[in-house]
């Protein structure tokens, strides 16, 4: 389903990624780890098209088409869908105009009829419950005056609300107590089919205890050093990332300097 | 009117010309020059009226009509150290005093300076190797909208101060620049000039003050410039504490090289007609000015502050927090403007204008504005106009606390904010004594 | 790397001539031509000596270009006709008897007149050019009471309430414009609503300029009698002429003990081509006095049109208790300069007001928001709070905010706020991130930021609004 091939990226002239590659196929949940400042967060935004980022070489294929050549929301109508790790709020529209707004846009995407606000209510009460969401939010601004919870909750009713194809989670378990990350990760759980893919973008493996991933990939200064099964965020839990580092600059010595 | 203000003008020209009569053998003649066209610019102009949207809210009549003229250069007022003593911030180690715009050596103290920083009045600097910089800040081309008071100012430039820090100087001790009236007359015009000028990294603390030996009647015409080099640092405290029978009219500006600092407090407590005007160049990135102060007034009293922040440089930021304490039958004037460029992306500018109005004869004309050709921005401003909190009065008063100490208390409380920023604890002591005697003397009404 | 930058406008839909014959006088100003104007609108002598003052007033004032944040090369008032009016029978018995043609044009605007098509609860005062030419439901609203008819009807059929009203909220010679317009104006719309009436349906006026050469001047007078209540609500367009036009209209308010007026204004003149060329000149005075006790005047506006707007609408607060509200957006594209805003004047006990300015601007554009609050000394407990918000689109635009704050009662509250920011890169990406487009983005943003002031729109037009902002702005973000 996704295809990246030696992915770079830069931002503000700065290259972050150099060299990414991975592949994603139906069904699958990835998860993306590595120290801060390794590059995880800009892969996510890559992905989506954030316009601050630019794609210096290497290809994304999406579907088997170009991804890197569409517009943001293209690529959102298109089925990939980022939940960001800092929701942006925006103020005087309401949750239910802004979700239903971009719910139609897909239907109309798809050749499929729009839905009537009383319509989309029905469908938008039945996804709150995923996440446990309070209705009273829909009626509020976009994430305004949200807490960091329930921000992050509303990320993944939009994920319920829009089903993408591809779902990119960035740090969705930053900043959430215990109750909240159980709740946002049994959504995830529920949403997860064997006709989607997901990626986590993470710090910690405390997420992934909840959401088991089928691979875990740790990206260290803008590359993937190495892949493994669910075990391998459990080897990170345990040793820190300090003994993937030493290892990395080891195996390529002009890492750091490049 | 027009007849009276030709004949205002006349008895300046007639001041100056003895003036220049005077020091065409003893100064520089870029500086007559100077004099002359500033002079010409005054004639022209005159002193600004209500008609003028800047002075919409100042009428500055009674100095028009006030018959104010230059204090003769030999005029001389006796003022030993102990006269003076009262009015010296003890926590500088150096200070040039002026009395009646006339510099007094022997009142001053230039020693105990890092190497290479100057402290002089104009006269020792003319005369010395620093005339260089004198000129170069000088003599600059004036702002075409310089107003007929800072035309005035220029006309009449013969004593002032020089600071200058050379680059890297770090100066811990604060300079005091003390310009005192003592006025022998009821008519004295004085014209004190400062120039301030800190090259690349360095730092200083400037405590600008005016105050007066009695309750007389005079006229300050004061224009100060600071320069604020790449990455240095200039604290400045401007403490205006002239008798309630003074006219203080003062222009503050200053502009910043890149990444410079300036930060200025003002506190207006004196005089019965002050206007302050302040001009803050933001002209190279990463440029940040603070532009605060707080004017106390009580019956008789009118305090006028203009602000112009300019920011023409990205990533500059400027924060402005004004506040004023209106007693009795004052009236009070906060004119603050933010110019944001159409080049100076991500500008980060915050003005606040708060006024606390203590009696109902008491009137606050408030305008803070924003101007803004850039669109990558965070500028905000707020004003507000109230009295005290009842509720938190009546929360005080239900402690056991009589009305009228919750009163100052409450009071004290508004003005804390920017008490607590000044870091001179002689200023810090002088404004609260003056917040509580203006509280006593209205319990005493 | 920014997203944001501006390309096109869309075409102004309004901007259709009608071909109609017109009754002209020659153009030009002089104590004769208000004569000639006072004649053909076969008015009572008050009315004559009300113009001429205000004419003689006028020639001594000056044009107000200093204060103002606006730029604009000197009016030629002798360039104007002062008189254009669709040549017709001089009364009409029925709706039936107007020219088709006219018909045709208010149907055209989305304003339909004849009787099958009407407004279900809205009755239209349609004004073209310099005369109002059909009031609808104008029985109807008889029977309540209500007097909805054009300017010119009224100084006929009810010259005492004229008299005893006309110009004492603006007087003739309150500034430049209002002068002009006192002197000149030609027609507008006269609304009385009698004590403890609740006016049964939403009245509006809209205004069609249609001449090239014409200016409008007309006027608006509204009395809310004791305990009555109205919503009022003007549009206005002009078709597109390379020539800019001057609109100086003045609207004066009355509400007495316990009443209220509600005023919106959803104002779409020509505002000229990408360049700045032709264009309405906006120079309006409305100002609404409250001079009964717990009274209430609250004017809201959406200002998209025009070469230049200069408006203050207005009240003076005299009756205790009495409120004023103020709520505004105001949209520049382009080389559109606009400097309005209100002027809340608190002379009663108790009063209140309460503004809120939303302030758009894009293009080459001048938006500036310019408010007074002044607060007299007898005004003891005077409350007022502003909150002033710009947005940017565009490093080529302006963005001002001018309050002024008078204040001389220490019991008085008076905020202030203020912010100025740009539609943020990370807002129109979270958005687009959910598949919206980049133009719908931008639209559902503007409409969030300008919602405080929509919502206080009768419901008909809110929906008018937004989508006349979106359309505005279509294409201005590429």
């Amino acid at each position: 389903m996704l295809e990246i091939r030696d992915l770079h990226a830069r931002v503000e002239g700065k290259d972050i990624l150099r060299g990414v590659s991975l592949t994603v196929k139906r069904g699958e949940v990835h998860a993306i780890m590595g120290p801060n400042g390794s590059g995880k967060s800009t892969l996510a935004k890559v992905l989506a098209g954030h316009p601050s980022y630019e794609v210096t070489s290497g290809e994304v294929l999406f579907d088997g088409k170009n991804l890197l050549e569409l517009e943001p929301d293209e690529r959102a109508r298109g089925g990939v869908f980022l939940a960001f790790q800092y929701p942006v709020e925006i103020p005087g529209v309401s949750n239910a105009q802004f979700l239903r707004l971009a719910y139609n846009e897909k239907r109309k995407h798809l050749g499929e009829e729009e839905l009537d606000p009383l319509e989309f209510k029905d469908l938008l009460k039945e996804r709150a419950q995923i996440v446990e969401m309070d209705a009273g939010l829909m009626s509020r601004s976009v994430n305004e005056g949200f807490s960091g919870g329930e921000k992050k909750r509303n990320e993944i009713l939009q994920m319920a609300v829009l089903e993408p194809k591809l779902a990119v989670l960035d740090e969705t378990d930053s900043g959430l107590d215990i109750d909240a990350l159980r709740i946002v990760s049994e959504g995830v759980n529920k949403l997860r089919h064997a006709d989607n893919a997901i990626v986590l973008v993470t710090h910690y493996q405390r997420l992934l205890n909840y959401i088991v991933p089928d691979y875990v990939h740790v990206l260290y200064k803008g590359r993937i050093v190495r892949s493994g099964g669910k075990e391998l965020a459990l080897a990170l839990e345990e040793k820190g990332y300090d003994w993937i580092k030493d290892e990395a600059e080891e195996s390529q010595p002009s890492a750091a300097s490049a | 009117m027009m007849a009276q203000a030709t004949k205002e003008k006349s008895s300046y020209r007639a001041a100056f010309d003895a003036m220049q009569a005077e020091d065409a053998r003893c100064l520089p003649a870029w500086l007559l020059r100077l004099r002359e066209t500033a002079m010409e610019r005054f004639e022209q102009v005159g002193f600004p009226t209500t008609d003028v949207e800047d002075w919409k809210y100042t009428n500055t009549g009674a100095i028009t009509k006030g018959a104010f003229a230059p204090v003769e250069a030999g005029a001389r007022v006796e003022l030993g150290a102990a006269d003076v003593a009262a009015f010296l911030a003890p926590e500088a180690s150096s200070r040039l005093v002026f009395v009646n715009g006339v510099y007094r050596a022997e009142l001053s103290a230039t020693e105990n300076l890092p190497e290479g920083v100057v402290v002089a009045d104009f006269a020792t600097a003319f005369a010395g190797e620093h005339e260089s910089i004198l000129r170069a800040y000088l003599a600059r081309p004036s702002d075409p909208e310089v107003d007929g008071f800072n035309a005035l100012n220029a006309a009449f430039l013969r004593e002032g101060a020089l600071v200058y820090l050379p680059r890297g100087a770090q100066v811990s001790a604060p300079i005091q620049l003390l310009f005192l009236s003592a006025p022998a007359t009821q008519t004295a015009a004085v014209f004190p000039r400062v120039l301030v000028v800190a090259e690349r990294e360095s730092a200083a603390t400037i405590i600008e003050s005016y105050a007066s030996t009695d309750e007389s009647r005079s006229f300050t015409n004061a224009v100060v410039e600071v320069f604020v080099g790449e990455n240095a640092r200039v604290t400045h405290y401007k403490v205006q504490r002239e008798s309630e029978a003074a006219f203080h009219i003062a222009k503050t500006n200053a502009e910043l090289e890149r990444s410079g600092v300036y930060d200025l407090t003002t506190i207006t407590l004196g005089a019965q007609l002050s206007r302050h005007g302040i001009g803050v160049k933001l002209a190279h990135e990463g440029a940040e000015c603070w532009v605060d102060g707080l004017y106390l007034v009580g019956t008789g009293q009118h305090a006028d502050t203009h602000s112009l922040i300019d920011h023409s440089s990205p990533h500059c930021t400027s924060h402005q927090l004004y506040k004023g304490i209106l007693d009795g039958k004052s009236r009070a004037v906060f004119n603050g403007k933010v110019f944001v460029h159409k080049d100076a992306q991500k500008t980060d500018a915050q003005q606040s204008n708060k006024n606390l109005l203590l009696s109902n004869e008491a009137r606050i004309d408030t305008k803070p504005q924003l101007e803004i050709y850039a669109d990558d921005v965070k500028c905000a401003h707020g004003a507000t106009v109230g009295q005290l909190e009842e509720e938190e009065l009546f929360y005080l008063v239900s402690r056991g606390l009589h009305t009228d100490l919750a009163r100052n208390l409450l009071t004290y409380g508004f003005a804390e904010e920017l008490v607590e920023k000044i870091k001179i604890e002689s200023i810090k002591r002088q404004l609260d004594e003056a917040i509580l005697n203006r509280l006593h003397a209205r319990l005493e009404v | 790397m920014s997203s944001i930058e501006l390309l096109t406008n869309k075409e102004y839909k309004y901007g259709f001539v009608t071909d109609i014959e017109s009754d002209m006088i020659p153009r030009g100003l002089s104590e004769e031509t208000i004569r000639l104007i006072s004649e053909k609108k076969n008015e009572p002598e008050f009315m004559l000596d009300f113009r001429l003052k205000a004419y003689r007033n006028w020639l001594k004032m000056e044009e107000p270009q200093r204060w103002p944040n606006i730029t604009y090369p000197k009016v030629d008032y002798q360039d104007i006709i002062y008189y254009s009016a669709p040549k017709q029978k001089p009364t009409l018995a029925s709706m039936d008897e107007v020219d088709p043609e006219l018909i045709k044009t208010f149907e055209k605007l989305g304003i339909p007149l004849t009787e099958q098509k009407q407004l279900a609860n809205v009755a239209v005062d349609a004004v073209f050019d310099s005369v109002s030419v059909a009031t609808t439901y104008k029985e109807k609203l008889k029977k309540h009471g209500v007097i909805f008819c054009s300017f010119s009807e009224a100084v006929h059929e009810y010259p005492e309430l004229i008299k005893k009203y006309l110009g004492t909220v603006v007087p003739t010679n309150d500034n430049y414009f209002a002068a002009l317009n006192s002197a000149v104006f030609t027609d507008g719309s006269f609304v009385f609503i009698p004590k403890g009436v609740r006016c049964p349906m939403e009245l509006s006026t809209y205004f069609r300029i249609n001449n090239s050469e014409s200016g409008q001047f007309e006027r608006t007078l509204i009395i809310a009698e004791e305990n009555s209540h109205v919503s009022y609500l003007e549009g206005c367009t002009a078709p597109k002429f390379d020539k800019n036009q001057l609109h100086a209209a003045v609207v004066e308010l009355v509400a007495l003990d316990d009443a209220e007026i509600k005023y919106s204004t959803v104002q779409n003149w020509y505002a000229g081509d990408e360049e700045g060329k032709g264009g309405i000149y906006n120079f309006v005075t409305k100002r609404g006095a409250c001079r009964g006790r717990n009274s209430k005047i609250s004017w809201t506006q959406v200002e998209t049109g025009s070469a230049i707007t200069w408006k203050y609408p207005s009240c003076i607060l005299q009756g205790d208790n009495s409120i004023g509200e103020f709520y505004s957006v105001a949209l520049t594209n382009h080389a559109q300069q606009a400097d309005t805003g209100t002027k809340m004047i608190h002379i009663g006990k108790n009063t209140r007001s309460n503004i809120v300015s939303k302030g758009i601007s894009a293009g080459k554009s001048n938006n500036s928001y310019r408010g007074l609050v002044k607060v007299l000394a007898g005004a003891e407990g005077a409350r007022n709070y502003t909150q002033c918000d710009s947005l940017l689109i565009g490093d080529k635009c302006g963005a001002n905010t001018f309050p002024y704050i008078e204040v001389s009662n220490n019991t008085a509250k008076v905020e202030h706020e203020a912010t100025t920011s740009r539609i943020s890169e990370e807002q129109l990406f979270y958005l687009r991130q959910r598949g919206i487009s980049q133009e719908d983005a931008v639209s559902l943003i503007i409409n969030g930021f300008c919602k405080d002031v929509f919502r206080e729109l009768p419901m008909e037009f809110a929906v008018e609004a937004q989508r006349l902002l979106g359309m505005k702005l279509e294409g201005s973000v590429g």
